[in-house]
């Protein structure tokens, strides 16, 4: 099976890259935190606190080592999944972050078929409609959302669902969790839709121009010229082709989508990921901080790596190139 | 048609699109009201001038916040923080991302891959979270903060439209002819290659500004940005959500100012890009 090989060898490649990029992300994060100012020692000591507590501070979070020492120490905790313990509560950061990802994946994942349920009949709508009235209006209106705020859809959504209609709670996560589904369901109702509207803002322009590349292209005319009806055509033809930038707008949506929860979990007070994030920096939490963005980072750069597979999947005269972007 | 000569007039024509019309009028109004804030607004932003929480009257066009100041003038103000820092912040992805875009264009093929992967990464953080990083590393929110966080985040986007830029400008052949004929690589920057790649990035700045506003409205409104007393947009809204149960109005009035901020800049880009880029138009 040469198609077999080329792929795995493809995912072998791949999987290589993943590996060096997870290696410079660890590097960006603790460069980034610990080459701005303050001490992440700061966050153990209170305000005036004497030299000798501060020195015991930096000993005990490692600041005191040269950064070399430190970045070599900070890899070998990552190598045996030590994100290390909270400064404030004592937890192990693995260990919230996981029980935050029972909140955080579900909201995302919901969200994300959401949008593409919504974006990719409405996009493939506005191209192949684009001359007449409701293809000019999904248009317009996809391009007006890219540019609200999230925080202010969500807003909006709280005034017009929760305070005038009283049909949803504004903010909140039932305490059962998930083990009442459809409590928690009802609770991230607002959330969820909120992120739908605005990744299909972004999702369905994508959609449109890809929709419109194929309706432009050679073996469209082609395959009706060979006696395909239009739109036998477009679906033999289009989706396939069309498919290949759509998915990877998808991984980088799902990804942002993934980390801009911070902004929607704090609209709806719901505590996720990106809660646990906020409190970190507004404690100077470091251990938190830090292992939030890096679980994170490894989420975007796995669901960057599933993308390009899928890309490869779907597109055979990919297959045989090699995994660099340009 | 009849293009045979693109002449002045057709150019001119051009520019009067209706979407950058009403995009650069948006903005302009922004501008004229942000910088009227230098010298007047109609109350004293941090006076207590009317009700609680009032809703908008002919003495307060927005109505007042939940401590009676009158909301028309925080959003005014709004307006000259959110054109403050997208101008700090583009001016500063600018500088470092041009910078590093064309380092990497010339630099060797390894130090260009490794500048290429890291960008790359960068871009795979939301604006947002790498300024909440930022952030978090300095000592305190704070105007200057805020800007510098979302400058440096969209730097790295810029330096990657660069280099993608400039790497096309330097496979031409009058490259090469330049190099031969003894032009070094500073004059090559000078002569041929920021000249072929400015339109482009200046729509891209364009774009940038209306993120960065975004980014700082996010920014303040998780209590990241500036502190009080900055009307930022995001400062407001996040306020208002407190007694949107009360008052639902304070909720959409800044966010009404920055949307029509944000769509006036990407209007006006789309329009810049129709100019600098003749294939566009006949779209």
């Amino acid at each position: 099976m040469i198609r077999g090989a080329a792929i795995l060898a493809y995912v072998v490649r791949r999987t290589a890259i993943l590996l060096v990029s997870m290696l410079i992300a660890a590097a960006v994060l603790f460069l980034l935190l610990r080459l701005l100012p303050g001490d992440p020692a700061n966050a153990l000591v209170s305000v005036g606190a004497d030299p000798e507590q501060i020195e015991a501070a930096r000993r005990q979070v490692g600041s005191d080592l040269p950064i070399g020492a430190q970045f070599v120490r900070y890899l070998g905790q990552l190598g045996s999944f030590d994100l290390g313990a909270s400064f404030v509560s004592g937890v192990p950061v693995l260990e919230e972050i996981g029980r935050r990802l029972t909140l955080t994946l579900p909201l995302t994942a919901l969200a994300f078929v959401g949008a593409i349920l919504l974006a990719l009949p409405l996009g493939i709508l506005a191209a192949v409609k684009r001359d007449r009235w409701y293809g000019g209006v999904i248009s317009v209106v996809s391009q007006l959302g890219v540019a609200v705020p999230v925080f202010w859809i969500g807003i909006l959504l709280v005034t017009a669902f929760a305070v005038r209609l009283r049909l949803f709670p504004s903010s909140g996560f039932p305490t059962s969790g998930w083990r009442d589904p459809l409590a928690a369901l009802h609770q991230l109702a607002l959330p969820i839709v909120t992120i739908v509207l605005v990744m299909s803002a972004s999702l369905i322009r994508y959609v449109r121009s890809a929709t419109l590349d194929v309706m432009g292209s050679d073996y469209l005319r082609t395959a009706r010229a060979l006696g395909a009806g239009y739109s036998e055509a477009l679906v033999r033809h289009g989706i396939r082709n069309g498919a290949v930038p759509v998915i990877s707008i998808l991984g980088i949506e799902l990804a942002s989508t993934l980390l801009g929860a911070v902004v929607v979990e704090r609209v709806f007070s719901l505590p996720g990921l990106g809660s646990m994030l906020l409190s970190g920096i507004e404690q100077r939490d470091y251990p938190s901080v830090q292992g939030v963005l890096f679980v994170s980072t490894l989420m975007v750069l796995i669901v960057g790596f599933a993308a390009d597979l899928a890309q490869r999947l779907v597109d055979p005269r990919l297959r045989g190139t090699s995994g660099g972007r340009s | 048609m009849t293009d045979a000569i693109p002449t002045l007039a057709r150019a001119s024509s051009l520019r009067l699109t209706p979407a950058f019309l009403v995009g650069a009028a948006l903005v302009g109004l922004h501008v004229v009201v942000g910088l009227m804030t230098l010298l007047w607004t109609p109350y004293d932003p941090t006076a207590m001038t009317g009700g609680r929480l009032a809703l908008p009257s002919l003495a307060h066009w927005a109505g007042t916040d939940r401590l009676g100041r009158d909301l028309f003038t925080e959003i005014m103000i709004g307006a000259r923080i959110a054109l403050a820092v997208g101008t700090g912040a583009v001016a500063i992805a600018a500088v470092i991302g041009v910078t590093i875009g064309l380092l990497a264009a010339f630099a060797s093929r390894t130090v260009d891959d490794v500048l290429a992967a890291t960008l790359d990464i960068l871009i795979a953080f939301p604006t947002l979270l790498l300024a909440m990083l930022i952030v978090a590393a300095s000592d305190g929110a704070s105007l200057g903060t805020a800007i510098l966080a979302i400058g440096v985040a969209a730097s790295a986007i810029v330096a990657r439209l660069t280099r993608i830029l400039a790497r096309r400008v330097l496979a031409m052949d009058y490259i090469t002819a330049a190099r031969v004929s003894g032009t070094g690589w500073l004059g090559i920057i000078r002569i041929h290659v920021l000249p072929n790649i400015w339109p482009t990035l200046i729509v891209n700045f364009a774009l940038q500004f209306g993120l960065a506003v975004i980014a700082e409205a996010s920014l303040s409104y998780l209590g990241l940005g500036a502190p009080p007393p900055n009307a930022s947009w995001g400062r407001l809204l996040q306020e208002a959500q407190a007694t949107v149960y009360t008052a639902p109005f304070g909720a959409i009035a800044p966010g009404l100012a920055l949307v029509s901020l944000v769509i006036g800049l990407n209007l006006f880009a789309d329009g810049l890009r129709d100019v600098a880029d003749p294939t566009r138009r006949r779209r």
